[in-house]
């Protein structure tokens, strides 16, 4: 945290623009990547659907927190999926809310390098 | 043929970031280094490079001439008066964009490699033919970009078309950079464009208004006696293209005034 940022907060102003950018620049990037290499939008729903699916046959999960998406860092795209767990299906209540280790699918590499 | 030309391609993705005035620029100044340079302009669409550099009213052939044979390559090239190792080919009219192929560009490319230590390519915005056009003339790239979302995500897709050709190496220019505007954070640092787009950096240009009144001229910068923060920096990427051993300029160094010192002062990580 900057000084500037600290200032921020305390005035409770907005962050710095910059940083803004930044992270919509990730998250736009992390989609055109993928679709270069033909993973459109479309098959991305699919592909949310059809993992949702698989692990619904084995836990519970809370479909209002589910989050599916690809996340970029250096040219490296991630295919990263959190699914908070309710409980097992054998009866079990575990409440494992935002738990980050559910699921975590390392996608394909960025295939241009 | 066994000169070892460098024939770079400058390219941007989106369009107005500066590829042009960093052409002009570069050209002069690699010139003006030693080393014999030409600048060929690969936008046929909206020809602009015999403008930056004064040259408009020598053109009598193009590139397109040499291609028909109406003409030979050195009748076309139009040397500049007060930088004699600098030559421009300039581009023929639109209607060219419906017949090139990357075929075309190669031969043009080849013709200057035999007289030229430099060739650098002027290409137009976009990543349709005249882009690939072009990168077929190219052994190595510099993309340009600018601090801004649009003109960074753009670069990413150039980027990305570049690195399934067998473009080396590859190095960004980050242009029209305010020293002041990233110190307040609103606007993307030098690290976070060049870490999102992983290419090594070649240089910085800092915005400037010298390089409007150069290009009402007609004279690029690094042509003029004036000192002024791009052409500072124009000079120091024709240095470290060339392989001398030269630091980027840093903006967190440039802007000297009591503002510019309070806002790196704000800047400081507290933890
Ligand atoms: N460092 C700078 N400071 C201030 N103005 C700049 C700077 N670099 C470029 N410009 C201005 O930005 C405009 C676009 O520059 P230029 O024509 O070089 O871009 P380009 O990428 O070649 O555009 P196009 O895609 O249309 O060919 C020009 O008006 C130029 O004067
Ligand atoms: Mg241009």
């Amino acid at each position: 945290m900057t000084l500037r940022d600290l200032i921020n907060k305390l005035l409770g102003r907005e962050t710095a623009s910059a940083n803004t950018a930044r992270e919509r620049l990730q998250l736009v990037l992390a989609h055109d990547r993928v679709d270069m290499s033909s993973l459109t939008t479309d098959l991305l729903d699919k592909m949310r659907k059809e993992i949702l699916d698989v692990v619904a046959k084995y836990v519970e999960i809370d479909f209002e927190e589910v989050a599916v998406s690809l996340e970029t860092e250096d040219r490296m795209t991630a295919l990263v999926a959190n699914l908070p767990i309710k409980r097992t299906l054998s009866g079990d209540i575990k409440f494992k809310k935002n738990d980050k280790n559910d699921k975590n699918v390392k996608g394909e590499k960025d295939t241009r390098k | 043929m066994s000169k070892n030309t460098r024939t770079i391609l400058i390219c941007s993705g989106k369009g107005g970031v500066g590829k042009t005035t960093l052409t002009a620029n570069l050209g002069i100044a690699l010139a003006n280094s030693g080393a014999s340079t030409a600048v060929l302009d690969a936008d046929f669409g909206l020809r602009n490079l015999d403008l930056l550099l004064g040259l408009e009213n020598r053109i009598i052939y193009t590139a397109q001439d040499v291609l028909d044979k109406n003409c030979r390559l050195e009748q076309a090239l139009v040397r500049h008066k007060k930088e004699p190792n600098l030559a421009l080919l300039p581009a023929g009219d639109p209607r060219m964009l419906d017949w090139m192929k990357p075929e075309d560009m190669k031969k043009i490319s080849e013709l200057l490699s035999e007289k030229f230590d430099f060739v650098l390519v002027d290409c137009p915005a976009g990543v349709e033919d005249g882009f690939k056009n072009a990168l077929a003339a190219c052994k190595e790239a510099i993309v340009v970009t600018n601090p801004e979302l649009s003109a960074v995500r753009d670069a990413d897709r150039v980027i990305g078309i570049l690195n399934t050709s067998d473009i080396e190496p590859i190095q960004l220019v980050i242009n029209r950079v305010r020293p002041n505007m990233m110190a307040s954070q609103e606007m993307l640092s030098i690290e976070d464009v060049q870490g999102i787009l992983s290419l090594p950096l070649l240089g910085i240009v800092l915005e400037d208004e010298q390089v409007i009144i150069s290009t009402n001229r007609g004279e690029p910068l690094t042509l003029t006696d004036t000192l002024s923060p791009a052409k500072k920096c124009y000079l120091n990427v024709s240095e470290r293209l060339t392989g001398k051993d030269v630091q980027i300029i840093d903006p967190k160094n440039e802007g000297k005034s009591l503002k510019d010192k309070f806002m790196r002062l704000m800047q400081t990580k507290i933890f």
